[in-house]
């Protein structure tokens, strides 16, 4: 080899440069590495490391008009698990149904809410009891994705005396998730599923916050994120209702176990809702961190349909109560007056045609005026009204009185009640020609095609309250809004109402109903059901009222469903609702105050 | 032959400063939230091997160039007798676990006789040709050099490990230029190779051919020499693609991998992806001594071996990796003088072969982090766990002592 001293000196110098050359280019190659592309690196360091915890926000507290509290927040605690595959999941599932019990439907709910938010730890228990979360955090160690974190666990103090109106949240499902209603919320958040709950959600529900938790390459939570402070989870403004819970847990009561139906009070100027309520009822607590099967069957299966809101969902035949809307279109289109008496008395019956059609009293009422038959609910008088008044005229009128219109209340999945628009409506029914004016008879005694919500009988009440004018019922929304649904001069007015503060009287059908110190004014019903039950037909029992009669605070509205008895027994629970709203010392001294 | 005998103290000093780095960084490496024993225990086993290094080192610094010299030829033929014996009774290990490098006796894994090879193979390459009166300076004058590098070559990248592979190469080109060997020849000598990466793009290999025909114009070597060149040239192009062919799916994924990382984050791109993060979240100053999260939280493969610079990336940044690679040119440029000053050729060549040894080491792991080389399990010198090459590091800085204490000049000035 050539080794001349300058040979080798020239080829150390090319040798250093190439070195130099060389650990400059791996220098520059980690000053861009480290120094221009740090924050992008650093990004994904972090989001490597760190993994976010939702921190459920409390929904907002739920109060009553007075503050009494209708839904809260309790402390509670949910159990997570965090992984990187629905396998990993499963196998730590598996491993912790043997320390607690999970059945296979909650590690395929689990396996579920993975697959729809992969990113986000995996509710396993939304509420975990106390006992369960003790064990858990014995074991701790044997489950490195595991996070048990406080939840704010929604709980209404009432029970079943709210469950009508006010819902009850869960956990929002797989459909729910696609819908656009609800966009940016995640699986495994709890949503309002009924009531209150749901028609407020976006109201309800706060700003969930986020808590890091460091975690380690195969997903193991190792800590708290040192120097990521949690954002904090906002709660929403409180909820105001114009509920009265103490009329509302009176009127619960009234129900007890026994009673089905549905009752709704109002205040008739301003629309607030007073109380509300179907029974039987259920405990909305019980569905909150996912109903029992048990429950849930119970009571769906149960012949008196809890889950069904007896209110604003359930339609029946009104019955007499009605019958203040056909003479209010007797009155408007002038074919009647309060003193007018029809052509044939009332002997217990009426013939149309080759038909009979009975009053409910065989013993039959005589020869009676406007205001008499309303006192008595003269079946007979009414049929004759009803043909004077024609089948055109019927049905445009009952158009115009809203009795084929959701009453409007702010709660989710109110029914419109059934009321034919036009004669046209009997053609498509019958065929044209198959049926007779002998509809009329029926109608105009609320029978025959008419099924109406409680909800929407206690608004058409509170025209009769007022002026004329119905009023929509608001559970929390505070804008009146009210429409007049008829037209009649003060004395025609004035004449019905005392025709309605006649029917709970010594002369009227409620005559039970009266209470000392306050005239009530309504109207009993008594519709057929159908329905026979020891070779009795079961009816649905009507009142619905309002009290004062010369200034009305309250309009109560109560359908007691499937009974053996009449009106004046559903007039009897309006009248113990009104006599303890009106009667009650305390609101007494504080509306006083008020005013 | 008692003279001068630890005398290169900037040598020494380097070698000792990137010894307690990397120890200090194996420690750190076992630093993990879920803390693996093994990795946790790792820097007690990586301190006590440095100890015996020193030992190692020590007496082969006593050790006369002479008897090196001598000992050369035993030496390179053990080395090759072990290299046949692991190939045949070898075991994997950790993460390569398929790769027969290891040489166990009786279960336990006695060392990597890889590591012996580099060290052995310098030694003959630098007798080979130090022998010579002339650097070659045709093909054929390179037969015996090349067997020297050849046979070792093909019995390890028979494990494979084509990590240990590249160094060999690497050895051998440098080695060929330190003994005079014109560039021109070594790239002629190249050219099949870069034939070989080019042949996956028609338009790139023609514009090689185009320079290769240039070349060996210029050059003018022997008629059957250019020939047999560019005949080779020609068949490389043609017979890459059935080379392709025939590696290994994981084989292929890894170059693909190298070519583009983010193709495959979860699985083969997985480990430089995690170690590029690493080492880009450390910034100026990293994420402090031991407290790197991708380390700790066990993202970063390997990181008390392959990827242990990525350590270094995460924890003390830029200012750490600076120095470390400053310390590693130091060292390098140290043993450029020292085989520049050396007082005969075979010293000379030894000593620039460790060096080019290293250097290969340096440059394909580091870059290997930043996914500027593919990945192969290439250990860093001083700074990856294990026992074997700790003691190879070593013993070179002893055989470099020496032929430093033997050359020529004042051996303690860091000037070239």
């Amino acid at each position: 080899m050539s080794f001349h001293p300058n040979e080798v000196a020239r080829r150390a110098r090319a040798a250093s440069f190439i070195l130099a050359g060389a650990i400059v280019f791996l220098a520059s190659a980690f000053f861009r590495t480290q120094i221009l592309e740090h924050a992008a690196y650093t990004l994904q360091s972090e989001t490597n490391r760190l993994r976010e915890v939702p921190l459920p926000a409390p929904r907002a507290t739920i109060y009553d008009r007075n503050g009494a509290i209708i839904a809260e927040n309790l402390p509670g605690y949910s159990v997570s698990i965090l992984s990187k595959t629905a396998e990993s999941l499963r196998t730590a599932l598996r491993g912790l149904s043997g320390v607690i019990n999970l059945t296979p439907e909650q590690i395929e709910a689990a396996v579920r809410r993975f697959r729809s938010a992969p990113n986000r730890p995996t509710v396993v228990l939304a509420d975990a009891s106390f006992d369960v979360v003790s064990v858990l955090e014995e074991h701790r160690v044997d489950f490195p994705g595991l996070i048990i974190q406080a939840a704010p666990k929604r709980y209404y103090p009432d029970k079943d005396a709210v469950a009508t109106f006010v819902g009850y949240t869960g956990e929002i499902t797989e459909s729910e998730l696609n819908s656009r209603q609800y966009r940016g919320y995640k699986s495994g958040q709890e949503v309002g599923k009924a009531g209150l709950e749901r028609q407020y959600e976006s109201q309800i529900r706060g700003k969930e916050g986020t808590h890091f938790v460091e975690v380690d390459a195969r997903g193991r939570v190792v800590g708290e994120a040192g120097g990521r402070g949690d954002i904090a989870p906002e709660s929403a403004d409180p909820l105001y209702t114009n509920i009265d819970m103490d009329l509302q847990r009176f009127a619960a009561s009234l129900f007890g176990d026994t009673l089905q139906g549905g009752v709704m009070a109002i205040e008739p100027k301003t629309g607030e809702v007073l109380a509300i309520h179907s029974a039987p009822s259920f405990d909305p607590n019980r569905f909150i961190g996912g109903v029992s099967t048990e429950y849930y069957s119970q009571l769906r299966d149960d012949p008196r349909r809890p889950l069904y809101n007896k209110v604003i969902q359930g339609r029946y035949p009104p019955g007499s109560i009605f019958k203040l809307a056909t003479a209010i279109m007797g009155l408007e289109a002038g074919i009647v007056s309060l003193d007018d008496r029809m052509p044939q008395p009332c002997t217990g019956g009426y013939y149309y045609g080759n038909r009979y059609f009975r009053c409910w009293d065989r013993k039959g009422h005589g020869d009676v005026n406007l205001a008499q038959a309303i006192e008595k609910s003269c079946d007979v008088y009414f049929y004759q009204l009803g043909l004077k008044l024609g089948i055109t005229r019927m049905l445009a009128g009952g158009v115009s009185l809203r009795m084929n219109d959701k009453s409007g209340i702010d709660l989710p999945n109110e029914t419109r009640p059934i009321w034919p628009f036009a004669a046209e409506y009997f053609d498509k029914k019958y065929g044209p020609g198959g049926w007779s004016n002998g509809v009329l008879l029926s109608l105009s005694i609320g029978q025959g095609e008419n099924s109406q919500t409680v909800a929407n009988m206690a608004r058409f009440y509170t025209a009769l309250a007022t002026d004329g004018s119905v009023v929509r019922p608001e559970i929390v929304r505070r804008q009146t809004e009210r429409s007049r649904v008829f037209k009649l001069t003060p004395e025609q007015l004035s004449g019905l109402q005392r025709a309605l503060a006649g029917v709970v009287s010594s002369r009227g059908t409620a005559a039970g109903a009266q209470i000392h110190g306050v005239v009530i004014a309504g109207k009993t019903g008594t519709a057929q059901s159908g329905v026979y039950r020891n070779g009795v037909e079961l009816n649905h029992a009507w009142f619905a009222g309002y009290a004062p009669a010369d200034d009305p605070k309250i309009v109560v509205a109560v359908m007691l469903e499937l009974v053996p008895y009449h009106g004046s027994v559903a007039a009897r629970i309006a009248s113990q609702m009104i006599e303890h709203y009106l009667k009650r010392p305390t609101i007494q001294g504080a509306q006083l105050e008020g005013d | 032959m008692i003279r001068k005998n630890v005398s290169d103290y900037p040598l020494v000093v380097l070698a000792l400063l990137l010894s307690a780095y990397g120890i200090a960084v194996v420690y750190s490496a076992g630093q993990t939230d879920f803390p693996v024993a093994y990795i946790e225990g790792a820097w007690k086993r990586q301190l006590a091997w440095f100890v015996i290094s020193l030992g190692g080192a020590y007496l082969l610094s006593r050790a006369s160039v002479r008897l090196v010299d001598w000992m050369t030829v035993p030496l390179y033929w053990f080395g090759i007798a072990l290299l046949v014996i692991t190939l045949i009774f070898g075991s994997g290990a950790g993460t390569a676990a398929s790769v027969k490098g290891w040489l166990t006796i009786a279960g336990v894994r006695i060392g990597q006789p890889a590591e012996l090879a580099k060290l052995t193979v310098v030694l003959m390459l630098a007798r080979v040709l130090a022998a010579r009166k002339e650097a070659p300076k045709s093909l054929l004058d390179l037969w015996k050099p090349a067997f020297v590098v050849g046979l070792p070559w093909l019995l390890i990248m028979a494990q494979p490990d084509l990590g240990s592979g590249i160094v060999f190469i690497g050895i051998f080109f440098a080695l060929l230029y330190w003994s005079g060997v014109s560039w021109q020849l070594l790239a002629l000598i190249a050219s099949p190779a870069v034939s070989l990466i080019l042949a996956f793009s028609t338009g790139l290999w023609g514009a090689w051919f185009l320079i290769l025909i240039a070349l060996v114009l210029y050059y003018r070597p022997y008629m059957v020499e250019g020939v047999v060149l560019v005949l080779a040239n020609v068949a490389m192009g043609v017979i890459a693609p059935l080379l392709w062919e025939r590696l290994a799916p994981y084989q292929q994924r890894r170059l693909l991998v190298f070519l583009d990382p983010s193709a495959d984050p979860r699985a083969s791109g997985y480990h430089v992806l995690q170690s590029q993060v690493a080492i880009g979240s450390g910034g100026w100053f990293g994420k402090g001594y031991t407290l790197g999260t991708q380390k700790r939280l066990a993202f970063l493969p390997a990181q008390h071996t392959d990827f242990i610079f990525s350590v270094v990336g995460e924890e003390l940044g830029f200012i750490g990796v600076t120095l470390a690679l400053a310390l590693f040119l130091a060292l390098f440029l140290r043993v450029v003088r020292v085989a520049a000053r050396a007082n005969d050729s075979f010293g000379s060549l030894v000593a620039f072969g460790l060096g080019a040894s290293w250097f290969v080491h340096v440059v394909v792991n580091v870059g290997m982090t930043l996914n500027l080389m593919p990945i192969t399990g290439i250990p860093l010198p001083f700074f990856s766990y294990g026992g074997s090459f700790m003691l190879a590091s070593w013993l070179a800085i002893g055989v470099l002592l020496r032929i430093s204490s033997e050359g020529r000049g004042r051996a303690d000035t860091l000037a070239v």
